[in-house]
């Protein structure tokens, strides 16, 4: 394996110093992907063009220029954020052959403080799933045991930042995305507040609950990211006001209340996870952190809740894959009906489709009111639900999911439980508040991460919190 | 054809629904241009536009602006809350395969329009009007294998105004149409240019012979008034047409061929379309301040049924008021009502104008083939000069009519008005002495016509009347004249 990188704002200090030159960080990163391949972590590299990029920073650097505080840091995008160099699939067949000719606002605000995008992860297509299988190109492996997934679907990102291929990756997370792949590999996963990054340009899941978020080796890491990231954009109307610089996060723990959410710790849990979770809560309390047990009883209807509203939204945000435009499109149609049927069907994997025959169900006319319209009030209560435990409890905490990472295959033929993955992760999606998973044990060789979630735009202080609990861990 | 007999037996309801292009400079959601009209196609577009990945709407504030002024043109207030959501359906220049529109919380909710036709006035119900994205342009060539797509109207803000049915025959649907189109225009918030179909009309129409209402067709897509009266003619007496034969209507969405002077069956309704509706995740709800709401009220600028209270309290005839309501709509540049307005302290003075601007200055303006140099900034005070001769009584009406068309389109100073009339031998003679020197020559002239006056009979005097005419050039006050032959001759 690679060896591992510095913390971001040292590599920056020492490109900007001319200690170290940004070329060599990206022919490092570009050598650390090369040498693992094995994994199928990686789509694309945007190679050509993070060469052209570093050597302008270097000669800016030579120049006596500021190149900003991430200058010359070379990251690993998820194949859903558009960005220039390369193609943008979100590892579908439909989207063969897209070069976007815009950036999203996350790739921007990186490369505006010189941080470097060297190549594009592997995910479930269109962020489908939970382990990376539902890829239309190939399964990631986990960096800890190549028969295991490495989670999902920010499966790619996770296991090249376990790999050291870059100090840093993005990743996307819809219903646990970012935090349950960062479980099963062994990183940092953030998940932001909902709309404290820019969504534009980034390949739509379930737009009400789309969040972009870094997976880093440390909390420390993922601070400096997602300062980077957070704010208002003019192009993404839900983005909202951010906090001032979330990487000033020094604490500990005394005083702190963290609630345990009594509904997580029930029969489904695996007992190597319910370990690992049980001794890092000892640990926090050793620390001096005020432990409560709490309950939130409407939280087990936040999975049926998801999938409902998360299939209504990709049903609608998928139509306009419809091989008119740019993707893949059937060339031998006959009409324009033909072309729709078999550019979509079969550009879309199963599992697309499967989520649009169910949104396009819920949304219909005489079913809208007996799903979508209640799964909406069912997701105000628990809305108001967090609200109110948030009023006993500062933090809460508990599992990322309910086992360590599945062999691959396992789940594959079960839909159902492969949902199941998610029903740790969820809530904070549909609630909207910001969650983390961190490194807390393992089981045998496999890690398992340990879930923090905060109120609403505390992303500052959960930030805090969990840099606390990691270094005790 | 159908008897009147046969006709009167029904009852005939109509609906109309009104799509309005409104000014915005840019899109509804997206930083590219609006104005469609003269672009190559595919130019006005943008990644939000073209429905790329990742790409999300912004709102455009000028549309809630100018949709807000719309709803009090309507009689109505903009909602406090209203909100976006997504109408899904496939189709190459529909990008996102979905339309963002207002279901179920419009910015405009209820409101009214008066309407006049044969002297009755009557009030037509607006439902709501709700804010929408237009989908791009289709064009598919006969012969072809392919249609063309062309994204500049994509994304171009619509506000889609429902009336309530409550028209009950095709000049009422024309007055309505003609109404809306003028409250758009005057609340400024369209070009409402019908020729660039910046306003389109459907018409839904149903008869009846009983309180129940019929089924109804949809004739969609009318850009004119007078194809919104010819399309509900056509569409009722069809209807009567088949009830008459024993025949169902059935719901249909109609177009109008504007040569055959017909509508025509575009699709059957009798399965309700999905369109799946759901709110648009991407756009937060509009919430409108009262402070907002209440800023735009009192800016609002004056609406047509104000126009015609003052133009009628001037003494102006309904088809007077009319034809200035609409030419001051039909040109950007001029402005008969403010001209007018100007003067209301003075309403023999705005009378003046008015009526002049209604017979002499609109006709010039509508005749091509005059090259008008009369600009906006010396109307008024050419208007007043004139104003003055005429009262002065130094013009006759026939002369003044002459002045101003050389006026016109030969420019001349205010303060060379006068001169110039005189040079042209506008100026009527008023001057008693002088006249009268006039007077008593004719009168010597023409004896016989003079004793003929004097002894009572009156034909004789348009002759004498003329002979001062004649001899004073044409200058001569003829009222003048004729009251000091009268007095020489002691009639």
């Amino acid at each position: 394996m690679a060896s591992q990188w510095m913390p971001l704002m040292d590599i920056a200090k020492d490109v900007q110093e001319g200690k170290l030159k940004a070329s060599d960080l990206v022919e490092t990163a570009l050598k650390n992907i090369d040498e693992n391949r094995e994994y199928k972590a990686i789509i694309t590299t945007t190679e050509a063009r993070a060469r052209a990029r570093a050597a302008q920073i270097d000669d800016k650097i030579k120049g006596g220029e500021k190149v900003g505080r991430l200058a010359g840091v070379p990251f690993i995008a998820k194949d859903n954020f558009l960005v220039f160099g390369a193609e943008t699939t979100a590892a579908s067949n439909i989207l063969k052959g897209f070069n976007p000719p815009y950036q999203s606002t996350a790739i921007e605000r990186l490369e505006s403080e010189g941080a470097i995008c060297v190549a594009k992860a592997n995910l479930d297509a269109f962020a489908h799933g939970a382990s990376t299988e539902n890829s239309d190109f190939f399964t990631t492996l986990n960096p800890n045991d190549k028969e295991r997934v490495p989670g999902g679907s920010s499966g790619g990102s996770a296991a090249a930042v376990v790999l050291n291929m870059t100090p840093f990756a993005l990743g996307t997370d819809t219903g646990g995305s970012i935090r349950q792949p960062a479980s099963f590999s062994g990183c940092v996963g953030y998940k932001p507040t909902y709309g404290l990054v820019s969504r534009s340009g980034v390949v739509a899941m379930a737009s009400s609950t789309d969040v972009i978020g870094p997976l880093t080796k440390t909390v420390s890491d993922a601070a400096v990211v997602l300062d980077v990231m957070a704010g208002k954009d003019e192009l993404d109307s839900t983005t909202i006001d951010r906090q001032e610089n979330y990487t000033e996060i020094d604490t500990d723990l005394s005083g702190k209340k963290i609630g345990i959410i009594k509904e997580y710790f029930n029969e489904g849990l695996n007992d190597d996870v319910k370990k690992v979770v049980n001794a890092a809560i000892d640990k926090f309390k050793d620390a001096g952190a005020e432990i409560k047990e709490i309950s939130l009883s409407d939280i087990g209807m936040a999975l049926s809740v998801y999938y409902i509203i998360c299939p209504a939204e990709v049903s609608s945000n998928l139509s306009r894959y419809d091989g008119q435009r740019f993707g893949y499109s059937y060339e031998a149609a006959t009409d324009l009906e033909d072309s729709y049927l078999s550019s979509r069907g079969n550009g879309f994997g199963k599992e697309a489709k499967r989520r649009i025959i169910i949104g396009t169900y819920v949304l219909s006319s005489g079913y809208y009111d007996a799903y979508y319209k209640r799964a909406q009030i069912v997701r105000t209560k628990l809305i108001n639900e967090f609200e109110a435990a948030f009023k006993e409890v500062d933090y809460m905490v508990g599992p990322v999911a309910p086992t360590p990472a599945f062999k691959i295959g396992e789940n594959s033929s079960n839909p159902l439980q492969m949902y199941l993955c998610d029903i740790m992760t969820v809530a904070a999606n549909i609630v909207g508040i910001p969650a983390i998973s961190i490194p807390a044990g393992v089981s045998g060789n496999l890690p398992i991460g340990i879930q923090l979630m905060a109120p609403k735009k505390a992303d500052k202080q959960l930030l805090a919190v969990a840099k606390a609990c990691e270094a005790i861990l | 054809m159908i008897s009147s007999e046969v006709r009167n037996k029904y009852k005939v309801t109509v609906g109309i629904e009104c799509h309005v292009q409104l000014k915005t400079k840019t899109k509804l959601f997206a930083a590219v241009g609006n104005d469609a009209r003269e672009a190559p196609p595919n130019t006005l577009t943008s990644h939000i536009c073209f429905g790329l990945p990742g790409a999300l709407p912004v709102l455009n504030k000028e549309a809630i602006y100018l949709a807000s002024k719309a709803a009090f043109s309507l009689n109505s207030r903009p909602q406090k809350f209203s909100k976006f959501d997504r109408k899904h359906y496939f189709y190459p220049d529909l990008p996102m395969g979905y339309q963002i529109t207002q279901y179920d919380e419009p910015i405009v909710l209820g409101g009214n329009v008066k309407i006049e036709v044969d002297g009755q006035e009557k009030t037509i119900g607006i439902t709501r009007a709700h804010l929408e994205a237009d989908a791009g342009k289709s064009t598919h060539s006969a012969g072809k294998d392919y249609s063309l797509v062309d994204l500049n109207r994509a994304g171009t803000p619509l506000l889609e105004i429902v009336s309530e049915p409550d028209m009950s025959s095709s000049s009422e649907a024309k007055a309505f149409a003609r109404e809306l189109y003028l409250r758009m225009r005057y609340a400024d918030v369209s070009d409402a240019n019908l020729f660039y179909g910046n306003m389109r009309f459907d018409v839904n129409v149903s008869v009846s012979t009983n309180d129940d209402l019929g089924t109804r067709t949809e004739t969609k897509n009318l850009n004119s008034f007078r194809s919104v009266e010819k399309a509900v003619d056509y569409e009722v007496n069809r209807q009567i047409e088949l009830l008459e034969k024993g025949e169902k209507i059935i719901q249909q969405t109609r177009g109008w061929d504007d040569a055959k002077q017909k509508t025509f069956l575009q699709r059957s309704k009798e399965n309700a379309d999905d369109y799946r509706y759901m709110p648009d995740p991407d756009l937060p709800p509009v919430i409108l301040e009262d402070s907002y709401i209440n800023t735009i009220e009192s800016e609002m600028p004056l609406m047509p049924e104000d126009w015609r209270e003052k133009l009628q309290s001037l003494g102006m005839d309904n088809s007077q008021t009319e034809t200035l309501l609409e030419a001051e709509v039909e040109t950007d540049e001029i402005e008969y009502l403010a001209l007018i307005e100007m003067h209301l302290e003075d309403p023999d003075l705005a009378k003046f104008i008015a009526n002049w601007i209604v017979n002499l200055e609109i006709p010039l303006r509508r005749d091509e083939t005059i090259t008008a140099t009369l600009t906006t900034n010396n109307r008024a005070k050419i208007y007043a000069a004139l104003y003055d001769l005429y009262k002065s009584d130094k013009l006759s009406s026939t002369n003044l009519k002459s002045l101003f068309s050389d006026i016109f389109n030969a420019p001349v100073s205010v303060s060379e008005i006068e001169s110039y009339a005189e040079q042209k031998g506008y100026i009527q003679l008023s001057n008693e002495n002088e006249l009268n020197e006039i007077v008593k020559k004719v009168i010597e002239d023409n004896s016989k016509a003079a004793s003929d006056v004097a002894n009572g009979e009156n034909k004789a005097i348009g002759f004498l009347v003329g002979q001062v005419m004649k001899n004073s050039k044409g200058k001569a006050n003829p009222s003048l004249a004729q009251d000091l032959i009268k007095k020489q001759l002691g009639v």
